[in-house]
């Protein structure tokens, strides 16, 4: 790019200019949009403004860098003075006037202008000035001439611009006169301008003339003052307005910036929401508006009134409901007086060609209702608006704005990630009790929402919350696994949980275990046994030469033991004789189980013992010195394994152990052996835990106090194995439901993998 | 993939979809689930006051993709399509989403300015459901 060198003013000027489009605050680019806007608003021709895209460099690079739009401005500036485009006229041209911008867009002063000039007018208040704007634009230029003489005579402290009443332009023309001036050294004319368009706003005089009239009518000069000296907020939001309008008056655009250069700064830099600042003026005129609506200054406009109301500014309908959105803070259906300052102020803005924000600005935030009394008392501009924080002193004026106001701009920055205009701070977490949580908080904190969802839900979120705490309790790693039907990827989980839950349960409580877990009954198409000799069995005993099982699966139903001990201590014996078959891994439960054996062995067998003394016990295999204390019952066990004929001495002895015990038992201890070496072939890792549990199991079997009876002790014992050989089969079940869940997990993981694999074919 | 519809008496007041690119087959499978939909609220004897039935959950679930229902008090349906293989998203999330769904509706009902059967077009309503899907995604 061609160097160029501007003048002050032009710097000035352009940097304002820049900003001004500088929509996306990036200080480098100024948005492309804006750009157009604003060379379009130079009111030259297309061609000349694509020529003089081109010439600044910016169709090359695409977009509007800092220098490209000064040179353009500066082509601007050429072309509306007439001269040829030409590059090397950028700095050889020296006094160039700045360029002039008619269209409203980018004027604030233009806004303030309009919004007083229309809210005098309740029915066509708001159309009229940008219908003037657009119509009378060309003619402002005529206008111009006139009009400048009359605009001369303005002191600052005289009634502002007494002049428009001779124009015949509209307020807006008046305005653009203004800022027009051909005539140099208006300084003052350009603090005064913004002072002029404040007193406006207190009529309501419809009509141009009339507007201008209303220029001229009043607004004391302290107010005048008060506004060039204010926060210069007016001054610094027409900031960008003035080089604009300014005629190649460098000295009044000198002054301009250096009235309020520190503040200027301050304001161009400090955001745009300053634009949206409302003056005490617009204040007191939205008060007055919103009376005629809604006598009582604390009370809600609503929505239909307002409707209406707003309707009136002939904005579409569209536009309105985003501002409705943005200003009903609380989302009631009702604009209180701040929500209706501020939509108001949000129309009138966007009358005047000012885009329409995407979120309410922090002047406009509702906290300010509480600075206008309801006696209406003008604030002081700079508390206004300043309030960048929620929790500004709001007393409470506004029925339910302030809670509101400090919870829903907090809650609203604290879910940006949300995103969700309902303050609902819970985030998307897999969490499901931080979801919870957030929940039962949000609904803490919003009490005025108007769905039902919100009240509704924290009862069934309590309910989780406690499902999901109670399951975690004992500790299982799945919570969630009961507290909800939530269809989780994998179906593990909450059969997992069930599992992690027997598990958990099943060392503490066997019959608990029996209780929570229902296991699906493994199929036993036993044939060859009574009952769930099982698929187990048959398998194991598949998996063992036929040879040895023989004598052990004959042995089985046969072995109708006493029940009491005998059938413990026989199963350790079943195991070792199983072992002595040949069959695997059991040496390493069985050892285990001797130990709770003896036991009771000790003291139950020794009375049967000495009851009884069957010399069975030829056919004992080897044995433990503990276990041939039980000879006679575990021999006739053992012998009932390995000899068929031993059964009737086991039935003899179980019929002298017990009188009453049913054969029903019998097979159960059998059962239980078998299940235990069932268990202990599958899963050789959760043999050890399940013949623990199964010692445990059979260690819990206490000694049955021999002062009741061999009857009702036997029973007692056959209930006990009974429920012993329950948890011991649930715990089977449960430990292939495991399996089982592992396998599917697997399978699960696999269908992922193939579906991620498979080329995007469903999309 | 993610498409989220707001359906009042059968015909869409509202639909994005996270990938722009066959929203038609959305747009199909939305249209289907309303009939799931309907047949779930009809089936509901009771009054439909309480807040957990408004949530129809999982409706039917496809080989491609699950579809979930919701139904709010005035029979408007919100529908919400995920894929399949977005394994990530649990059934309470696919709630909260419901919840701010209803939520940012009845923001756009209260606007007075919005008249009732008009196509949705808050920027509010479109923000929410942008950060809403691009979350889920």
């Amino acid at each position: 790019m061609e160097s160029l060198t501007l003048s002050d003013v032009e710097q000035k000027y352009y940097s304002e200019l820049f900003l001004f489009c500088d929509v996306d605050n990036t200080k480098k680019v100024a948005s492309n949009g804006k750009v157009l806007d604003l060379f379009r608003a130079a009111q030259l021709s297309n061609e000349v403004v694509h020529q003089i895209t081109e010439l600044c460099g910016a169709t090359r690079l695409g977009h509007f860098g800092r220098s490209q739009f000064y040179i353009a401005l500066k082509l601007i500036a050429l072309a509306q003075s007439g001269l040829p485009l030409r590059v090397e006229s950028l700095n050889s041209v020296r006094d160039l006037p700045l360029p002039r911008f008619v269209m409203g867009k980018n004027e604030q002063e233009m806004r303030h202008v309009v919004m007083f000039a229309d809210t005098e007018n309740q029915g066509p208040y708001l159309p009229r000035p940008p219908g003037r704007v657009q119509a009378k634009k060309v003619s402002a230029h005529e206008m111009i001439q006139p009009c400048v003489p009359t605009v001369d005579p303005q002191p600052d402290t005289t009634s502002p611009v007494v002049s428009p009443n001779q124009s015949p332009p509209t307020s807006p023309h008046a305005w653009r006169k203004h800022k027009r001036q051909a005539s140099g050294g208006n300084v003052d004319r350009q603090p005064s301008v913004p002072g002029v368009v404040w007193p406006p706003f207190r009529e309501a005089q419809p009509g141009p003339v009339t507007g201008d009239g209303m220029w001229s009518a009043h607004s004391p000069p302290p107010v005048q003052e008060s506004w060039v000296s204010f926060t210069d907020t007016p001054p610094s939001c027409t900031l960008p307005m003035h080089p604009p309008s300014a005629q190649p008056e460098s000295t009044t655009v000198r002054t301009v910036p250096s009235a309020m250069t520190t503040n200027e700064i301050q304001r161009q830099t400090s955001g745009y929401d300053d634009p949206w600042k409302i003056t005490d003026e617009q204040r007191q005129y939205y008060i007055n508006q919103f009376k005629t609506i809604q006598a009582d200054l604390t009370g809600l406009i609503p929505g239909s009134a307002a409707k209406e109301f707003f309707t009136k500014s002939k904005l579409p309908i569209l536009e309105l409901s985003h501002i409705w959105e943005l200003s009903d803070f609380d989302k009631d259906g009702a604009l209180t007086l701040d929500e209706f300052c501020a939509a108001f102020h949000l129309v009138v803005a966007r009358k005047n060609g000012y885009d329409l924000p995407e979120k309410l600005p922090e002047s406009l935030m509702p906290k300010l209702i509480d600075l206008d009394d309801s006696a209406g008392v003008p604030e002081p501009d700079p508390e206004v608006g300043f309030s960048a924080s929620p929790v500004e002193v709001t007393p409470n004026k506004s029925p339910s704005m302030p809670s509101l106001n400090q919870n829903w701009p907090e809650l609203n920055q604290s879910n940006e990630d949300t995103a969700i205009v309902h303050p609902v701070p819970i985030r998307m977490t897999p969490s499901k009790i931080h979801m919870q949580e957030m929940e039962l908080k949000r609904t803490g904190s919003d009490h005025t929402h108007p769905t039902s969802p919100l009240m509704a839900k924290p009862p069934e979120l309590s309910e989780e919350t406690k499902l999901a705490a109670a399951i975690k309790f004992p500790g299982t790693t799945v919570g969630d696994g009961y507290s909800s039907s939530d269809s989780f990827t994998s179906d593990q989980e909450p059969i997992s949980s069930a599992v992690n839950r027997q598990r958990s349960h099943s060392g503490t409580s066997p019959e608990g275990l029996k209780v929570v877990a229902p296991p699906p009954p493994p199929p036993r198409p036993n044939a060859s046994h009574s009952r769930s000799s099982s698929l187990d069995m048959n398998r194991n005993f598949a998996a063992v030469p036929a040879g040895p099982q023989q004598p052990g699966v004959v042995a089985f139903p046969p072995a109708v033991p006493p029940r009491p001990l005998p059938t413990q201590t026989s199963v350790p014996h079943g195991h070792r004789s199983v072992e002595g078959d040949g069959l695997p891994a059991i040496t390493s439960t069985s050892p285990q189980q001797m130990p709770e054996q003896p036991n009771f062995a000790d003291f139950s067998q020794f009375q049967v013992f000495a009851v009884d003394q069957p010399a069975d016990d030829g056919e004992k295999p080897s044995d433990s010195g503990q276990v041939e204390r039980c000879a006679e019952t575990t021999g006739t066990m053992r012998t009932a394994k390995n000899d068929v004929q031993a059964e009737e001495r086991n039935a003899t002895t179980v019929n002298s152990a017990k009188v009453s015990t049913p054969l029903a038992p019998p097979p159960k201890p059998v059962r239980r052996r078998l299940k235990s070496e069932d268990e202990l072939r599958p899963d050789v890792e959760d043999l050890p835990q399940k013949s623990t549990v199964i010692a445990t199991v059979l260690a819990t079997q206490p000694s049955i106090p021999r002062s009741i009876g061999k009857d009702k002790k036997a029973i007692q014992a056959s209930i006990r194995r009974n429920k012993e050989t329950n948890t011991v089969l649930a715990r089977l079940n449960s430990e292939l439901q495991q399996q089982l869940k592992d396998l599917l997990e697997e399978r699960i993981s696999l269908e992922v993998q193939l579906e991620q694999l498979r080329p995007f074919s469903h999309l | 993939f993610l498409i989220c519809v707001a359906i009042r008496a059968n015909y869409p007041l509202y639909i994005r979809s996270v990938p722009t690119q066959g929203e038609l087959k959305f747009h199909y499978t939305v249209h289907t689930s309303l009939d799931v939909v309907e047949e779930k609220i009809s089936g509901v004897g009771k009054a439909l006051a309480d807040q957990r039935e408004l949530y129809l959950g999982l409706l039917y679930p496809t080989e491609d993709y699950k579809v979930y229902g919701y139904v709010t008090n005035s029979k408007v349906k919100f529908v919400i399509v995920v894929d399949s293989s977005n394994t990530s998203l649990r059934d309470n999330e696919i709630r909260s989403m419901f919840r701010k769904l209803h939520n940012s509706f009845t923001d756009v009902m209260c606007n007075p300015f919005y008249n009732p059967g008009d196509p949705i077009q808050s920027k509010a309503f479109d923000s929410i459901v942008s950060t809403m899907m691009v979350q889920a995604c």
